[in-house]
């Protein structure tokens, strides 16, 4: 019985131990891919190449998205809204759900699942197929040549694609709310204009997608430069990128939201 | 894929991302009606300020011609100090009053300014001396139950002398 | 200057405990073809990796044109690696990149010629390897001899002293076999290079190599050249030179006696 338990602690404790050793090198690989983040500033066609397979790539998926968010807010909204005889407030209830919210954390959510695997995976089957060790023989530093560039792109691409997930939910929120449902085209945006402000509510939304990106990015990229040089290996990795992408991004907005929120 | 279809890509890309940056600021947001002009502060003096927050608007005559900047409390005169920053193209004259309203029946809480006829206008860091305090629900509720309970009071002595004429 | 381009001095290395190599002594003379061969998991891609400086070896010393490798800094390092090509097991080819671009990869990267010069370098070296035609084709679409003659272009692309070739037949056909084996020896004495073979195919290399080392269980067991060893009569190089399934190197895996472990069943 004791001999189960201790056997228990020990390996609660080597998975902990596991876990920070794990975190500590993921905080010294973010430290040289800023380090040798110069050769993506000498040559911004290897960042503007990323941005485009993961930001212009994403934009179906995010848009698409976002679309429906906007409209099924209005609904829902609509629906309690109008039993307090506030259905005029349907407009702010949209825009700020998505501008303070569901843009910036449903973009991560999604940038994570499509961008990020591909970062990944890709990472991860040049590591097994000797692209990265062919690069250092040749002296090129894989860091500074496939994961910089890949880091800025996400960094770039991320507040971009939230911001295009804000104003495409907001209007498809607008379509179901006018034209569907009935609510006076003045009310919807005058009152959101009075009750949306810039500098609490869309700046504080693109500094948190900002913060998501640089998370997002850099478990991706991690992830597939840790990754075993096996086919398993590679699809752990995906998976794992994917939970803990979102587990990051969850967390960090709560903290965020809570900075912001408190006067 | 060609270098130069990606560049178009990633062009039209972030200039969709400015877009609709640009659109949340302008149409969404508060830009246009913020911030954007000159303004001058002013301060006046409040016994109850009841719910009003910083950054409420000061609206006279139902238009937006500013907004609260700070509110702070005075340890000699126990009142509230608001200091509210007025868009310059509007000028206010010296004896202003400023009142605090509620935005339908339990809705947040304005500064509202009903012009004088003085022909000196107010100046930057000049102080309103006339101010009407906010309307405190639970004192109003008091007021009522006094009044009904003082009301009940006089028919009762009412009654009375009636029946003692009788 | 040394005579010899590298010079491996009792290096041993091994990772958690488990010794892989045990005081190996090798030295590589320049303008040479050598070999290294042995078993499967004898070490011999693991002692490339030290000498490109990849490994640090726990003892002992790897000396790259008098220098030791694992003493130098980054930059140095990187300039050392700069003299040297390397072409890996399977190609390893830049899947994003055309054949032109991967061959003009460490052009770009480490020179500032014009992109003229570079087109006709790169044209050139494929020429050597006999792919100029297909310049423009991707990764995905080559077969695998034509993948490792790009990579093989690709590794001489700044006409490197030390050039190292990692299983370099492995898993082709006779023909491409036989074309890799031209290129080596050709391409070896055009740059009037030093080239360091790792492989476990004995027929092929012994027809075009100068020098062989033989590695099992962590040392040299044998060296000279292809003519001394095949006529050695040292098991294991008999072993190995003749293909035997059994000899110095065991056939089967150790296991419990065979008559026991087979009426275990019937008894129980």
């Amino acid at each position: 019985m004791l001999k189960r338990l201790t056997k228990l602690l020990q390996g609660i404790g080597s998975r902990m131990l596991e876990r920070i050793w794990r975190l500590g090198a993921a905080a010294r690989f973010f430290f040289y891919t800023m380090v040798y983040s110069g050769e993506s500033l000498r040559r911004p066609q290897l960042v503007v190449r990323e941005v485009y397979f993961t930001g212009v790539m994403s934009l179906i998926i995010i848009l698409v998205s976002a679309f429906f968010v906007g409209m099924v807010l209005a609904l829902q909204g609509y629906n309690t809204l109008q039993k307090y005889g506030s259905s005029d407030a349907i407009g702010v209830l949209v825009a700020l759900s998505l501008v303070r919210e569901l843009g910036p954390v449903v973009t991560a959510l999604l940038f994570a699942g499509r961008a990020g695997t591909a970062i990944t995976a890709e990472i991860g089957l040049m590591k097994a197929t000797e692209q990265l060790s062919a690069m250092e023989m040749m002296a090129v530093s894989p860091i500074a040549r496939v994961v910089a560039p890949r880091f800025w792109a996400g960094v770039i691409s991320m507040p971009i694609l939230a911001t295009l997930f804000s104003m495409t939910g907001i209007l498809g929120g607008y379509m179901v709310a006018v034209p569907l449902i009935g609510v006076d085209d003045g009310a919807f945006w005058s009152q959101m204009q009075a009750n949306v402000d810039f500098k609490e509510d869309i700046v504080n939304g693109f500094i948190k997608s900002c913060v998501f990106g640089v998370a997002c990015t850099l478990i991706a990229l991690f992830e597939g430069y840790d990754a075993p040089p096996t086919a398993e290996g590679v699809s752990r990795a995906t998976t794992r990128t994917v939970v803990i992408s979102s587990l990051a991004v969850l967390g960090l907005d709560f903290v965020l939201t809570s900075f912001m929120l408190s006067p | 894929m060609e270098r130069t279809t990606i560049d178009l890509w990633v062009g039209i890309f972030a200039a969709a991302g400015l877009a609709a940056m640009m659109g949340l600021a302008m149409k969404v947001g508060n830009l246009t009606t913020s911030g954007i002009g000159e303004t001058y502060a002013v301060t006046a003096a409040f016994e109850n300020i009841g719910g009003l927050k910083a950054r409420a608007p000061v609206k006279s005559a139902g238009v937006v011609v500013g907004r609260v900047d700070g509110i702070q409390f005075d340890t000699k005169t126990y009142e509230a100090i608001v200091t509210i920053k007025i868009d310059k193209r509007y000028e206010f004259p010296k004896d202003t009053f400023a009142s605090i309203y509620t935005s339908g029946l339990l809705g947040e809480q304005y500064v509202g300014l009903d012009a004088g006829g003085d022909s000196v206008p107010l100046k930057n860091n000049d102080k309103i001396a006339h101010t009407q305090d906010a309307v405190v629900l639970e004192k109003m509720i008091s007021q009522f139950l006094y009044n009904k309970a003082s009301e009940t009071g006089d028919t009762k002595s009412g009654d009375k002398k009636q029946v003692g004429e009788k | 200057m040394t005579d010899n381009i590298v010079e491996i001095d009792n290096l041993s290395f091994g990772y958690k405990g488990r010794l892989l190599h045990k005081g190996i002594n090798m030295s590589f003379p320049r303008g040479k073809v050598i070999a290294i061969m042995g078993g499967s998991g004898s070490g011999k891609t693991t002692l490339l990796r030290l000498i490109g400086g990849q490994l640090k070896p726990n003892h002992g010393q790897v000396r790259v044109d008098g220098e030791v490798v694992h003493n130098l800094d980054r930059s140095g390092l990187y300039r050392m690696r700069r003299k040297m090509g390397m072409l890996f097991q399977f190609g390893a080819l830049f899947t994003d990149l055309s054949v032109f671009d991967n061959v003009a990869f460490p052009m770009r990267e480490h020179t500032d010629l014009p992109e003229s010069m570079i087109r006709d370098l790169v044209m050139m070296k494929l020429n050597a390897v006999g792919l100029r035609g297909a310049h423009s084709l991707m990764p995905t679409e080559l077969s695998g001899g034509m993948s490792r003659r790009v990579a093989l272009a690709r590794a001489v692309a700044l006409d490197p002293a030390l050039i190292m070739y990692d299983e370099p037949f492995g898993g082709l056909d006779p023909i491409s076999m036989g074309v890799i084996v031209n290129l080596i020896r050709s391409l070896n004495d055009a740059l009037g290079a030093t080239s360091i073979v790792v492989t476990h195919d004995v027929h092929e290399t012994f027809s075009f190599v100068d020098y062989v080392y033989f590695v099992s269980e962590g040392v040299v067991v044998a060296e000279g050249t292809p003519e001394q060893l095949s006529k050695s009569d040292m098991p294991f190089v008999h072993q190995f030179v003749h293909g035997e399934a059994d000899g110095p190197v065991p056939f089967h895996y150790p296991a419990p006696d065979y008559k026991r472990e087979m009426l275990r069943g019937h008894d129980a």
